[in-house]
């Protein structure tokens, strides 16, 4: 079974973004980017399936411009076997991906598609679940725990109230919680050997997806801020304090 | 034109945060209609029509739609569609998991999270971990909209909107529900507690949450944790609170061994005050702290247990 993983770039997590001057959005010029932790283990986790001889075959998709392509390098560089690209600059919003993926998902077939619950840009939580619907497939979200056997897959799930426990039917749409696993780092040797790897760049017009974004972004703003308030020195003063001067307890 | 709102629910009652759906919808529009599906959900249809705000209740009896299957659901919801204007639902694990689904099946795009209703197209969402405030737009002739429940007042009590029974499309045979491991817990749930003591990679073991146990009991909180204490196996995975967790703004946020990145404080920092506990006068969660203390958590917190109990 061919399993395909979507791979999104984004802002490192680790860079304190910087909303714009002119409140259109948020600098992304000479900031790191990496690949979404999210599909991150989403890659991981296929990578497992093939380890583990549930996978034959693990596609790479992500969407956006050129420099997806490193993107889509390093989950070559983490195991996955070869790369599609749909290449724009335009902007991209969740049901435009979900489009795109459903024209390369009927393409290359796949037995299973995984992405990552959300993206941390953006923090829409979409994509996977409009790529089932489109496809007419189950949807796995948030999974916590993954088993697939016998034209099944057995997704336990992070809700609200604690774990779920779901049984879907094949093909499907997953979507990756973070204790699914903990992604692996590229060795040295797999880097190398992943720039070897095809990757087959498309335009979105090619796949016939009108990728017309449907929210339009009025503007970008920084949030309210929050002042830093006082240190207290002594678990009365703290108490005094919430009692007499927050009046919260 | 009218507002959809679907509520999740347990049976017996719609889950608290339809409450304030209610409201969310009701700046959207003034006709506001809450679906209620399930097997045996007429308490639940009652509650939702109990809401201020609420002008019907259609409820769908199905088995099918007993626990929630995205798979399911979504159909239904989408039969319902042409009647209305805007879809809503909560952005808690239902509305994420259903809502996205929906919207693909109208072909409309979704605004996920909102936490402003501007004007009946125009909502102000949170990005980059509520590190910046996007202000989206939507020409869709459907808008597909979750709202973030602590940012909407919650209806009152005390209408009467009629219920309408309309029937169920069964089950479409995708998926099967198994069963579920729920986290058992008579403490107030954290969204809706009034004081939430939370704990992170500090409490260094499952076991020294006990501490934060007696602390939350002796104040009637709600309990949660940073990711570090959930990926640590300290607490379950619905404790979490942050970007990719639960969103809270309780009264009181007491932060006790969590250092405060930026993607837990996405998850609480709207809370009315907040407290925080670290032995590190450097930790990002004190600039976000209207009261710190720095210092040994396993000192501070029994001292502060023991003071919160002598009124």
């Amino acid at each position: 079974m061919k399993v395909l993983v979507a791979v999104k770039r984004v802002i490192d997590y680790n860079v304190k973004i910087r909303v714009k001057a002119d409140n259109t959005g948020v600098e992304t010029a000479n900031v790191k980017m990496s690949m979404n932790p999210f599909d991150e283990i989403a890659v991981e986790e296929a990578i497992r399936m093939k380890e583990k001889g549930a996978a034959t075959e693990i596609i790479a998709f992500s969407a956006g411009p050129a420099q997806c392509q490193e993107t889509i390098r390093t989950a070559l560089a983490m195991g996955a076997d070869r790369g599609v690209l749909v290449q724009t600059d335009a902007e991209l919003q969740p049901l435009a991906v979900a489009k795109l993926l459903k024209a390369v998902v009927e393409k290359e077939q796949p037995g299973l598609v995984i992405v990552g619950k959300q993206a941390i840009d953006d923090d829409s939580n979409q994509t996977g679940q409009m790529l089932a619907a489109l496809l007419g497939w189950s949807q796995g979200t948030f999974a916590n725990k993954l088993n697939v056997a016998d034209g099944t897959a057995e997704v336990k799930r992070e809700v609200d109230g604690g774990l779920e426990n779901i049984k879907i039917k094949l093909p499907a749409v997953i979507t990756t919680d973070l204790r699914l696993n903990e992604p692996r780092y590229a060795s040295l040797p797999n880097i190398m050997k992943a720039k070897k790897k095809p990757i087959e760049t498309l335009a979105p017009e090619a796949l016939g997806v009108d990728i017309t974004p449907r929210l339009k972004t009025l503007k970008v703003e920084e949030p309210p801020k929050r002042k830093a308030g006082i240190k207290v020195k002594t678990v009365a003063e703290l108490v005094d304090k919430l009692r007499n001067e927050a009046g919260v307890i | 034109m009218a507002i959809l709102v679907v509520a999740a629910h347990d049976g017996k009652t719609v889950r608290a945060n339809v409450a304030n759906a209610v409201t969310a919808a009701g700046q959207m529009g003034p006709d506001v209609t809450v679906l209620v599906a399930g097997s045996n959900c007429a308490d639940a249809a009652k509650s939702a029509a109990a809401l201020q705000g609420v002008a019907k209740v259609l409820q769908a009896e199905d088995a099918a739609y007993a626990n929630w299957l995205a798979e399911d659901i979504a159909p239904l919801v989408v039969k319902l569609a042409p009647n209305y204007s805007h879809i809503v639902m909560a952005a808690d694990s239902v509305g994420k998991n259903v809502a996205p689904r929906v919207a693909a099946l109208l072909d409309v795009g979704q605004v996920s999270e909102a936490i402003q209703v501007v004007s009946p197209d125009t909502f102000v969402r949170p990005i980059y971990a509520g590190n910046a405030m996007a202000t989206v737009q939507t020409a869709d002739k459907i808008k597909v909209v979750t709202i973030r429940p602590t940012n909407f007042k919650a209806a009152a009590g005390g209408g009467s909107a009629p219920i309408e029974q309309i029937g169920g499309d069964g089950a479409k045979g995708l998926s099967s529900y198994v069963g579920a491991e729920l986290s058992k817990s008579e403490r107030p749930e954290l969204t809706s507690a009034k004081i939430v003591v939370s704990g992170g990679r500090g409490l260094a073991s499952g076991e020294n949450f006990k501490l934060l146990e007696t602390l939350a009991d002796k104040l009637g909180a709600g309990l949660g944790a940073s990711r570090a204490a959930v990926d640590a196996g300290y607490v379950p995975n619905d404790y979490q609170v942050g970007q990719t967790g639960k969103v809270v703004a309780p009264d009181l946020y007491i932060a006790i061994g969590i250092s405060g990145a930026i993607q837990h404080l996405a998850g609480m920092k709207d809370s009315k005050t907040i407290v925080a506990i670290n032995k590190d006068e450097e930790a990002p969660i004190f600039q976000v702290a209207d009261y710190g203390i720095v210092g040994d958590l396993f000192q501070i917190v029994p001292e502060l247990t023991a003071a919160v109990e002598k009124k």
